[in-house]
């Protein structure tokens, strides 16, 4: 870890007037600090003295403010949202990385040193030099069971996490399923109940024993958290229904992946519709390696 | 085909530069001046620097020109340079006796050493349009001054300090050994202190702080106030360097204060005496400025042992919920994609209906059978 602390420093690139990626030094300072505590909690929130950001709260000011802290100007830095390039906050936050620091940028997976990510998690599985830095906007799983902080802090010092486990099981009873379909609540490191953000759970599994470290950022509301590279994370379960994932039956309409997570384009107002995968870098990368075109996408 | 989520760099490009074009409007209608918006929307300046906190009108003008007239939007570009600037160091107290009062008011006595001043105030106007202000004219605005100078001011006392000297009213808490808290440096944890819960009633938003207070004033967590004392003027900030061991005059600044004294039964260890609430806003807010004192002191139910049944009371609910940069955010991102997520939702509801309707037709047909 020590590599967090000697990643960034002032430079000349960027916005007269601000630091080299926007935050001053102190602040960045900060942020580093609490990134080490929660590194070596895994799953628990730490609070921290959350700065305004010049984007507005809920486009992923915890986030930035996790990647001003430790990127570097050797660094090579990735933002996506919804799993693509080129949607439209993931296109704002990488100018202002880019006006404001100056980094490389890269729409590859593999050749990212710093990803950060809004929804998803890329299809590419991520190695051990690089850092997975999520937007986050409500850090407490169990903030919509209890919604004072008060007590959800109590709740989880003493691993109290029985309204959870009911949560489920209503669902169950009620559904014969879980209904939760993204944001799905993990056990991190056997210890902490913890929100993965709203990635579909689909992308739960990817989250455990992930050679990369990730780290959580949450803006608003005032909290990073982490999970350090090869820690166990458990999506919750029970015994008898055990965690599964939902697969969509269609592949992809452009590279024909049947392993990739798919957004689903309305093409008309007859029922036409397209899929693709969300992840376009994945999706582009298999195209590239000659990946089959499916009938629709071909006409 | 699959066009729709492309072009995302040019489309903001544009989008910016549309917002530029509509901000300036009418070219044939002279550019607004920051000058004329600090001087001519001076309460909005006020209301972007209170909430903003940060006090600079040059600053909150321009914010305001740029945001074309959101002040939402203001006090968050204000907010947004705030955050950057570095901390040279901690004021000493306002002393707000020592106010060069523009208007003061007091509810509670009919007359008060110093005088009732009403000062520039909306209360008494009749809210008729005036037409003639359709006309870029002076009339109405008089170039003599009403207000008698006052010459050297004399300090005027607080209401509560009177009732002070007679132990009816409480103490105003103790200054010494405590260093005040700074929410935007540290989050704000519960239960807050006092200092840290005004620092966020006054960032908080006037709209919400009005509809707490006047929750409470319609029975959701009464406290049967009177405005004690309003006043509103200009105070003298003053730091007091550690290496130079005496104080500094760093200028004026223009605030509203707002003392609610309100009813306290007393308590096995208090005797019965009025309680406070307080409020103070940068310039001249004085609607959010009693709002304020309103709020704060149905916050104090647990210092006081009240029964907390109303959300005013609720001090998680009103401090976590009373920055507007923060609710405005996080409302406002739900117009961000959230394709992926509503996929999944998407997912499990044709799995729930699929499911669902088997059962309604394997049960139609067991009852066709039957």
């Amino acid at each position: 870890m020590t590599r967090l602390d000697d990643r960034a420093g002032p430079s000349e690139i960027g916005v007269a007037g601000y630091n080299f990626a926007y935050l001053d030094e102190q602040t960045k300072r900060m942020i580093r600090r609490t990134i080490l505590k929660a590194v070596a909690i895994p799953g628990y929130q730490v609070a921290f003295g959350s700065r305004e950001m010049p984007l507005a709260y809920g486009w992923g000011t915890g986030g930035m403010q996790i990647t001003a802290a430790i990127v570097g100007s050797d660094d090579t830095l990735k933002v996506i949202d919804q799993g693509a390039d080129d949607t439209t906050n993931a296109v704002s936050i990488r100018r202002f990385f880019n006006r404001t620091a100056g980094v490389a940028m890269t729409e590859r997976t593999a050749a990212a040193s710093v990803i950060q990510t809004r929804h998803r998690i890329p299809e590419t599985p991520l190695r051990d030099d690089q850092i997975l830095v999520y937007q986050v906007p409500m850090p407490e799983p169990l903030r919509y069971l209890e919604p004072r902080e008060t007590e959800t802090q109590k709740m989880h010092a003493l691993s109290e996490y029985g309204v959870m486990h009911v949560k489920l099981y209503e669902d169950i009873a009620r559904h014969g399923r879980i209904t939760t379909s993204y944001d799905y609540p993990v056990l991190v490191n056997g210890r902490y109940v913890m929100a993965p953000s709203p990635i579909p759970k689909f992308d739960n599994p990817k989250m455990d024993r992930m050679p990369a470290l990730q780290l959580f950022g949450a803006g608003r509301e005032k909290r990073i958290y982490a999970v350090p590279p090869y820690t166990p994370v458990k999506s919750l379960d029970f015994e008898d229904h055990p965690f599964s994932i939902d697969r969509q039956p269609q592949n992809c309409d452009l590279c024909g992946s049947h392993e990739s997570f798919l957004d689903e384009i309305v093409t008309d107002d007859a029922g036409g519709r397209l899929y693709v995968c969300s992840d376009t870098d994945y999706c582009r990368e298999r195209r590239e390696a000659g990946g089959v075109m499916s009938r629709s996408a071909a006409e | 085909m699959y066009v729709a989520v492309k072009g995302g760099e040019q489309a903001i490009d544009a989008s910016l530069e549309q917002l530029a074009r509509e901000r300036r409007g009418d070219r044939a209608v002279p550019e607004l001046s920051v000058a004329q918006v600090k001087q001519q929307m001076r309460l909005a300046v006020d209301r972007v620097m209170c909430e903003g906190s940060l006090y600079d009108p040059d600053l909150a003008a321009l914010a305001i020109k740029q945001a074309r007239g959101d002040l939402f939007e203001a006090v968050f570009l204000l907010r947004a340079y705030r955050t950057t600037l570095p901390r040279f160091g901690v004021t000493a107290p306002l002393d707000s006796a020592a106010m060069t009062v523009r208007r003061r008011i007091s509810a509670t006595f009919k007359d008060i050493p110093g005088g009732q001043i009403l000062g520039p105030s909306f209360d008494y106007s009749h809210r008729l349009l005036d037409f003639a202000l359709m006309d870029e004219s002076e009339s109405g605005v008089s170039s003599e001054r009403t207000d008698e100078p006052r010459g050297e001011p004399e300090p005027l006392p607080r209401v509560t300090d009177i009732l002070g000297q007679e132990g009816l009213i409480e103490g105003d808490g103790d200054l010494e050994g405590s260093a005040p808290g700074d929410l935007t440096r540290e989050p704000l944890r519960f239960p807050a202190s006092r200092d840290l819960r005004l620092q966020n009633l006054a960032r908080g938003d006037e709209g919400f702080l009005l509809a707490m207070a006047y929750s409470t004033q319609r029975g959701y967590g009464r406290n049967h106030p009177f405005a004690g004392e309003i006043r509103m003027g200009d105070i003298a900030v003053v730091i007091e360097p550690e290496e130079l061991g005496f104080a500094i005059d760093i200028g004026d600044i223009t605030v509203t204060e707002c003392q609610m004294i309100t009813q306290f039964k007393g308590s096995a260890d208090k005797p019965p005496q009025f309680t406070r609430g307080y409020g103070l806003t940068f310039g001249y807010c004085e609607r959010k400025a009693m709002a304020m004192a309103l709020v704060d002191r149905a916050l104090r139910a647990t210092e006081l042992g009240e029964d907390i049944t109303a959300p005013a009371q609720d001090e998680e609910f009103v401090l976590a919920h009373s920055d507007s940069v923060e609710a405005s955010g996080f409302v406002q991102h739900l117009k961000l994609p959230h394709y992926i997520d509503f996929q999944s939702e998407l997912l499990s509801v044709r799995d729930m209906r699929a499911k669902a309707m088997a059962r309604a037709n394997a049960k139609e047909a067991s009852d066709d059978a039957a």
